[in-house]
C-alpha cells in the first residue's frame, strides 16, 4: 500500500512529533514525514482536512464472543468494528465457550485473525474454565501468545488461587488483569443507590468493587506481581489505585467511556441496553473518572465492548445479561466527553488509547518516524455525527447511544500494509 | 374527569388529582359490590387478560373479579418463572396475546420494570398488578383508600410501613401514593431489611417498634418472608416476632389508638399475633373488599379513556 497523507496534524507524544503536515507511505512503510517528495506524483493522496494522525488506538478490554457465541460477533466482524472505531489493535478476554484456557483456543483466535488490519491479541484466562479453582497453564498459554491473565466476567474467586496466579504471571511479567468485584456483595441489576431503590431493582454496591480492587492491590503489592484494575467504576476504587501508585506498587486502570459519561440515571427507563457489569455508577464517580483520567491515576481508556444478541437484550431487565458494544463509539465519546471539555489534550488522549495499553502488555508501541512500519489512526476531533447503531460493523446492536451526537470520528486507520477508510 | 395517567404503572409520578379521581371513582364501586346484584355494564365488549408470572391467587382474583363486575371478558394467562429461561420469551407471549385483540393487560411479575417493557412492546392499558420489589399500586391505592375511609381523610395522617422494606413491591407504592396526597410516611424494621437510601425518598426511618407505635397513626404491616433464602436477613422468627411483632400487650403498652393494615396473606404469630390479626384496631378484610372497589375504579376509568 502506497498513499501519502496530506494536511494531517500529526501528532505522536512518544517520539515528539507534533506538527501539521504529510506523511509518506510506501508498502506500509512511514518512508517521509513532510512535504510529497519531487518524483511521488503518481501516488495516491488522502487529503484529511486537518485531522490528527496518530499512532494506531488499542482497546485492550474487548469480547469477541468466539469461539462460542458467533451469533453475537466474530473475530471477524470485531476486528472490522474496530477498525472502523478507530483502532489497529485489540485485546480479546477470555471468556469464550470453551473460555481461553488452553494454548489450543489461543492458537485457534491467532490463527483466525492472521490477515485482518487489526491485530488481536489475547487475554489468557487465569483459571481453568474461569472457575477460579485451578490456575491456568499459563505458562503454555504465553508461548501460545497470550499477553495477559484474567477471569474478566468475575473476579479471580478466592485471595489463595489470586496470589498464585499472581506468582506465576510474575515470572512471565504479564499483568494480572481483574475484574473487580466481590461476588458474595454483588449479584445485582444496577448500582446500589437512591435510582435502584426507587426502581426496585436489586444494587450492586459499590464497596463489591472496592473490596476486591483493595484486596488485588495488596496481593500486587506482596507478590510483586503487576495488577491491571479493569472497567474501574467507582470513586473510592479510583483513589484506592491512587494510593497504591503513590506506594509504588505496580498497578495500572482503565476506565470504559459509559463510566466517564453516564450515570445509573439512564436505567430509569429500564433499557436493558444500560444494564452492564460494572453498573453504570452516580454522578460523583462518574466526576472521579475524569479526575483520575487527568491526574494519570487511570492510564487507559477500553471500551469493554460485550455484543449480545438482540434476544438476550430484549427481555425483563433483570433477566438480561451485562454488557454494551463500545468500539464504534470510543473516539467519539472520549473526544466529546474529555477532549471537547478540556479533560484531556490530544497527546493525552494517544497516551490513553495508544501507548499506555501496549506499555501495559509489554507490547511494541508504533511510532510515527520515518523508517516505522505504519500503524496510525487517522480521527477528526471535531467532525460530528450521529450514532445509529444499524451502520455498526459489529454484528451486534446492543448500544444505549442510538442517536446521540457526538463530536468526534475515526476517518480510518493503517496497519500491516493495509489500510481502511471509513465512509465520509 | 379523565386521569392524565396512560397506564398504571406504579404510583411514582401520578398526580394528586389522578390519585383523588380513583378513591373517588372507587367508592361508587364500593357501594356497587353491596348491591344484591354486583354488576355494572361499564366495560362491555373490553377484554381484559390477567397475565400472571408469578403465583398470586389473592391478587389475580380480586382482578378477575374487578373485571366481572364491569362486565368485561376477562381471561387469564399464567406462566410458570421456571419456563420463562427455556420456553417462549416474555416479548413473544405478549405479541401473541396481543394477536388476539386485547384491550387491557393486568401484568405481575417477578422481575422489576416489566410493565414499563410492555409499555414499548404492546399497545394494549397496563395495570401493574406487582413487578419484583419495585412497585403494587392498586395495593397502594386501596390501602389509601381504606385509611381514608377510617381516618377520613389522608392529609396530615402519619403512616409507619413494617417489615421486609427492601423486599416490598407494596412499600414503594405506599411511599408514592401517601406522600403525595400529604400523608407522612416513615417505615420500621430492621436495619438488614431498610434499603439504605430510603431516606431520600423522604421517609423516616424507626429501628424500635414502641417508637414508630408511639409516633404513627397508621401501620402498615407486611409480611415477613419465612422461606429460608429470606432468612439472612434476620436472625431468627423468634427474634422478629419479639421485637418487630406486633399483639396487644404492645399495644396496651404504649397506649395508643393505631389503624393496622396488613396487605395479607398474614403469618399469624409472627408480624401479628392473632389477637391483633382479628381484633378493634385492624382494617385487613376490608382492604380485601376494597381491593377489589379500588381495581374497578382503575379498570374503569383507564378502559374507557380514548
Amino acid at each position: 500500500m502506497d498513499i501519502y497523507i496530506k494536511n494531517a496534524h500529526l501528532l505522536d507524544p512518544v517520539t515528539g512529533v507534533d506538527t501539521r503536515g504529510g506523511l509518506l507511505i510506501k508498502n506500509g512503510v512511514i518512508t517521509s514525514i513532510g512535504p510529497l517528495p519531487e518524483g511521488e506524483k503518481e501516488i495516491e493522496v488522502w487529503d484529511v482536512n486537518g485531522a490528527l494522525v496518530v499512532p494506531g488506538l488499542m482497546d485492550m478490554h474487548i469480547h469477541l464472543r468466539e469461539p462460542g457465541r458467533e451469533d453475537e460477533e466474530t473475530i471477524t466482524t470485531g476486528s472490522d468494528a474496530a477498525a472502523a472505531g478507530g483502532f489497529t489493535a485489540v485485546a480479546c478476554m477470555p471468556n469464550t465457550e470453551p473460555s481461553i484456557d488452553s494454548a489450543e483456543v489461543v492458537e485457534y483466535i491467532r490463527k483466525r485473525a492472521e490477515g485482518h488490519l487489526v491485530d488481536v491479541y489475547v487475554i489468557g484466562a487465569a483459571t481453568s474454565e474461569r472457575k477460579g479453582e485451578l490456575i491456568a497453564p499459563i505458562g503454555e498459554l504465553v508461548e501460545a501468545g497470550a499477553v495477559a491473565f484474567s477471569d474478566d466476567g468475575v473476579a479471580i474467586k478466592t485471595a489463595k488461587i489470586l496470589r498464585r496466579v499472581m506468582e506465576y504471571a510474575k515470572m512471565y511479567d504479564k499483568p494480572v488483569i481483574e475484574h473487580c468485584e466481590d461476588e458474595t456483595l454483588a449479584g445485582g441489576a444496577m448500582h446500589e443507590g437512591i435510582t435502584s431503590t426507587k426502581l426496585g431493582l436489586p444494587g450492586i454496591p459499590s464497596i463489591a468493587e472496592e473490596l476486591t480492587v483493595s484486596r488485588d492491590i495488596m496481593m500486587a503489592e506482596m507478590t510483586g506481581a503487576r495488577v491491571h484494575i479493569a472497567h474501574i467504576s467507582t470513586a473510592k476504587a479510583v483513589q484506592l489505585v491512587r494510593e497504591g501508585k503513590a506506594k509504588g506498587i505496580k498497578v495500572t486502570a482503565e476506565v470504559a467511556p459509559h463510566h466517564f459519561t453516564l450515570t445509573d440515571e439512564a436505567v430509569t427507563t429500564y433499557d436493558t441496553n444500560a444494564k452492564m457489569n460494572p453498573p453504570l455508577r452516580t454522578g460523583k464517580d462518574v466526576e472521579a473518572m475524569i479526575a483520575g483520567l487527568k491526574d494519570g491515576t487511570i492510564d487507559v481508556i477500553a471500551t469493554d465492548h460485550a455484543p449480545h444478541s438482540p434476544e438476550e437484550k430484549e427481555m425483563e431487565f433483570e433477566y438480561a445479561p451485562n454488557g454494551i458494544l463500545g468500539l464504534e463509539t470510543a473516539i467519539g465519546f472520549t473526544c466529546t466527553e474529555l477532549l471537547h471539555k478540556g479533560h484531556l489534550t490530544p497527546a493525552d488522549v494517544v497516551m490513553k488509547m495508544a501507548v499506555n495499553p501496549r506499555k501495559i502488555l509489554n507490547l511494541k508501541v508504533p511510532a510515527i518516524r520515518t523508517g516505522e512500519e505504519a500503524n496510525l489512526t487517522i480521527f477528526n476531533p471535531e467532525l460530528e455525527w450521529k450514532v445509529d447503531v444499524k451502520k455498526f460493523r459489529s454484528k451486534s446492536r446492543n448500544s444505549p447511544f442510538d442517536g446521540f451526537t457526538l463530536r468526534g470520528k475515526s476517518l480510518g486507520v493503517i496497519n500491516k500494509n493495509q489500510l481502511f477508510q471509513n465512509d465520509a | 374527569m379523565a386521569l392524565s395517567i396512560k397506564h398504571l404503572l406504579g404510583l411514582d409520578g401520578v398526580s394528586r388529582e389522578d390519585i383523588q379521581e380513583i378513591l373517588d371513582t372507587a367508592v361508587t364501586f364500593r357501594e356497587v359490590i353491596e348491591r344484591p346484584i354486583k354488576k355494572v355494564p361499564t366495560l362491555q365488549g373490553k377484554t381484559v387478560v390477567n397475565l400472571f408470572y408469578e403465583n398470586s391467587t389473592r391478587t389475580r382474583i380480586s382482578f378477575e373479579l374487578a373485571e366481572r363486575r364491569l362486565s368485561a371478558d376477562s381471561l387469564n394467562f399464567s406462566v410458570s418463572t421456571s419456563s420463562v429461561t427455556k420456553g417462549e420469551s416474555f416479548k413473544d407471549t405478549v405479541r401473541n396475546i396481543e394477536a388476539m385483540k386485547v384491550d387491557m393487560i393486568v401484568v405481575r411479575h417477578a422481575s422489576a420494570g416489566v410493565p414499563q417493557y410492555l409499555t414499548r412492546i404492546s399497545g394494549s392499558k397496563i395495570i401493574n398488578a406487582g413487578d419484583g420489589t419495585h412497585e403494587h399500586p392498586t395495593q397502594g391505592l386501596l390501602d389509601m383508600y381504606s385509611i381514608r375511609e377510617k381516618l377520613g381523610h389522608l392529609e396530615g395522617v402519619r403512616v409507619c410501613i413494617v417489615g421486609d422494606i427492601s423486599h416490598s413491591r407494596v412499600a414503594l407504592s405506599n411511599i408514592y401514593g401517601l406522600t403525595t396526597m400529604g400523608a407522612k410516611v416513615s417505615v420500621c424494621g430492621p436495619a438488614t431489611m431498610i434499603p439504605p437510601f430510603i431516606k431520600e425518598l423522604g421517609v423516616d426511618v424507626y429501628y424500635n417498634i414502641d417508637d414508630a407505635i408511639q409516633a404513627n397513626d397508621v401501620l402498615n404491616v407486611l409480611r415477613i418472608q419465612l422461606e429460608r433464602k429470606a432468612r439472612e436477613y434476620f436472625p431468627s422468627i423468634r427474634e422478629y416476632q419479639k421485637f418487630y411483632g406486633i399483639d396487644t400487650q404492645r399495644l396496651e403498652k404504649n397506649k395508643k389508638d393505631v389503624l393496622i393494615l396488613h396487605p395479607g396473606p398474614i403469618n399469624r404469630g409472627v408480624e401479628l399475633s392473632a389477637e391483633v390479626a382479628d381484633g378493634e384496631h385492624q382494617v385487613i378484610l376490608d382492604q380485601v373488599t376494597n381491593g377489589v372497589a379500588v381495581r374497578m375504579a382503575v379498570l374503569f376509568l383507564l378502559g374507557t379513556q380514548n
